[in-house]
């Protein structure tokens, strides 16, 4: 019994395709994470699985029924908002009782139900609160509990971290973690724009780009494994640095820019044209050999420098460990290790990846 | 210096906008000498104050005219025209802040400068048809015939203003309480009206006002029957009638305008919006 998306597209007269023939079975007890751009579709994924966005053709159904004919105050489906989402006139309990009494369960035991769900996302501290007394983190928590005590068989994430601060981020989704993980019969997608977020959680990534799923697997095969340069791009933080390459002759060339020899993993290739992918993370600073470029940006993100270099072959983004004193306008050195090459098609399809044991 | 020149004009300004009802106050309590040789002002200092003016317009031995029964007339009128105006304009409002309406290209924002645009018409062109509309219907000098036009012309401005007020709280509250088993009636008195609670007062208090001071369509759709408070003053100042007695009048049909002004604005000042969205 799950969750089954059959051809379903969304066409809207203004924006033109926003969902294009999404197939998908989400079963239930697992945690499903959408990942992409910003408007690679995932809210309008949602919010027609909840009803909010009506589907121009194709079909879901939940358990054998068919959705598209039910209300969405029937659908039994719970949202988390990336903003967060409370009624500011009730309590943090009201909020949460909300649901439960309109399911029609019992003033007494939709209490007792509320009191647990807020306990589980530890706020028992503040139930006579209204929504405005907390701070955003607990907010989110509300609406959070909110969801889950009414116990639906489907229940939908939208970036519920995303206005929230780096720390608390990080603190939230290890206890989201542990809460999905205890939904047993119920359908979690959560929805993210961050691949660390994605891979912490670890579920099953389905990676959207313009309205259509290019990519589902675990988050180890879609992390290795990129179909295609655009999944690699929304899959790997900090971005990975795609170049023109070209085979040739033994070597393996960056656009007008600097070769070496074509490494192991891509020597059964042809020669011809191709795209090659680098994560920023497997770049090496070297003082002589490789490319040179000039710095154009310096982003220092935690306890990591990410350099922007401009290089005859492209732009390339390389992930220094510590805090470096680099400065834009410099010239600098660096080395694309042969192992770590991706190699894509120029149409973007993924010829090869590197050895997973590589890194 | 910057707080000293705000306070001088603010003082300055108060006393502009309050001297002719600080006039009428005083001069609603002077006796005929007071008032008739030349100005006074300062009372018990100028002049002895008597209640000869508010004897004048109450029921009672001394009364000329017995303003009570138009009071009681404005209230009705102003109560029926603003219920009507609230319930139906916020629905409307509410219907053109979460959906879409139109026909080919007309759509929501036109439905709405339709609505306001009611209000551009002067109300002299509208008092014949009006006038002739009610005849027919039997409503002329009705409570009722009455409180329909002025809910004509106040349901606009609800509409108008509400459209505004939903339109800033989140839609996500509405599709919360949607995927939370609300069809869109209860999610709209379940969770979005106890949220309206200042708009809704803002709103209010228009009709309240312009319902109570409507002059004009009192006038001419009413005679003897449904005499509202401005009427009645407006007539008392037709016959020869002392100035104290007038000043009572007027400071009388602006009391309870006051006294709902002072009530609202404690009110409004507590506010009670927010941690809807952060």
């Amino acid at each position: 019994m799950s969750l089954i998306l059959k051809n379903v597209s969304v066409i809207s007269e203004t924006e033109g395709t926003i969902l294009d023939d999404i197939s998908f079975e989400f079963k239930p007890g697992r945690i499903y994470i959408l990942i992409g751009r910003t408007t690679s579709g995932k809210t309008s994924l949602m919010r027609a699985i909840a009803g909010l966005l009506p589907i121009t053709s194709g079909e879901i159904t939940m358990n054998g029924e068919n959705l598209d004919t039910k209300p969405i105050w029937e659908r039994d489906v719970a949202m988390v908002y990336q903003q967060f989402i409370n009624y500011p006139n009730r309590s943090v309990l009201q909020n949460v009782e909300f649901p439960l009494l309109r399911k029609g369960i019992k003033k007494a035991e939709a209490r007792e139900l509320a009191l647990a769900s807020i306990s589980k996302v530890g706020l028992s501290e503040y139930v006579d609160r209204k929504p405005s007394q907390l701070s955003g983190g607990q907010q989110q928590r509300v609406a959070l509990a909110r969801s889950l005590a009414r116990k639906s068989h489907v229940m939908l994430l939208d970036e519920p971290l995303m206005n929230l601060d780096y720390k608390l981020r990080e603190q939230l989704r290890e206890e989201f973690k542990d809460i999905f993980n205890a939904q047993k019969d119920a359908v979690t997608i959560y929805a993210t724009t961050e691949p660390p977020e994605a891979l912490i959680l670890g579920a099953e990534i389905l990676v959207l780009h313009e309205g259509r799923i290019i990519q589902f697997g675990s988050p180890a095969d879609v992390y290795e494994k990129p179909k295609s340069t655009t999944a690699a791009r929304v899959i790997s933080d900090p971005p990975m640095s795609i170049l023109p390459a070209s085979l040739a002759n033994g070597e393996i060339r960056f656009g007008d820019g600097y070769s070496q020899p074509i490494p192991k993993h891509m020597s059964s290739f042809k020669e011809g044209h191709y795209q090659a992918g680098i994560r920023a993370s497997d770049i090496e600073i070297s003082q002589s050999t490789g490319e040179s470029g000039v710095i154009t940006l310096v982003e220092v993100s935690g306890s990591e420098t990410l350099v922007y270099v401009d290089t005859p072959a492209g732009e390339i983004v390389v992930q220094m460990e510590g805090i470096h004193d680099v400065k834009v306008g410099e010239k600098i050195s660096i080395e694309l290790p042969g192992k770590r090459l991706f190699l894509f098609e120029t149409s973007g399809a993924l010829c090869v990846s590197p050895d997973s044991g590589g890194k | 210096m910057y707080k000293l020149l705000k306070a001088t004009f603010i003082t300055v300004w108060s006393v502009f906008v309050l001297f002719p009802i600080m006039w009428a106050i005083t001069t609603s309590f002077k006796p005929e000498a007071a008032v008739v040789n030349g100005a006074t002002f300062i009372p018990w200092l100028e002049f002895q104050p008597v209640l000869t003016g508010w004897k004048a317009i109450l029921p009672g031995p001394e009364s000329l005219t017995n303003l009570l029964t138009p009071t009681l007339n404005s209230f009705i009128v102003t109560a029926g025209s603003t219920a009507i105006s609230l319930i139906f304009g916020s629905l409307a409002a509410y219907g053109l802040s979460r959906f879409t309406y139109g026909w080919k290209r007309y759509s929501n924002a036109d439905i709405i400068f339709f609505f306001v645009s009611q209000r551009i018409m002067p109300p002299v062109v509208l008092a014949i048809p009006f006038f002739l509309v009610l005849k027919q219907l039997r409503l002329l000098d009705t409570h009722l015939g009455l409180i329909l036009v002025l809910t004509s012309g106040l349901m606009p401005v609800v509409v108008w203003l509400m459209v505004d007020f939903f339109n800033a709280l989140p839609r996500e509250i509405d599709e919360m309480a949607m995927l939370e088993g609300c069809n869109p009636i209860q999610a709209f008195f379940r969770t979005i009206l106890p949220l309206s609670k200042p708009g809704l007062t803002v709103a209010g208090m228009f009709c309240v006002i312009f319902g109570w001071n409507d002059i004009f369509f009192a006038l001419t759709l009413t005679a003897t029957k449904v005499l509202t408070l401005p009427v009645a003053v407006i007539a008392l100042n037709g016959t020869v009638t002392p100035y104290w007695i007038l000043a009572a009048s007027t400071v009388f049909s602006i009391l309870p305008l006051v006294g709902l002004a002072f009530l609202i604005e404690r009110f409004l000042s507590k506010g009670s919006l927010g941690g809807a969205v952060r």
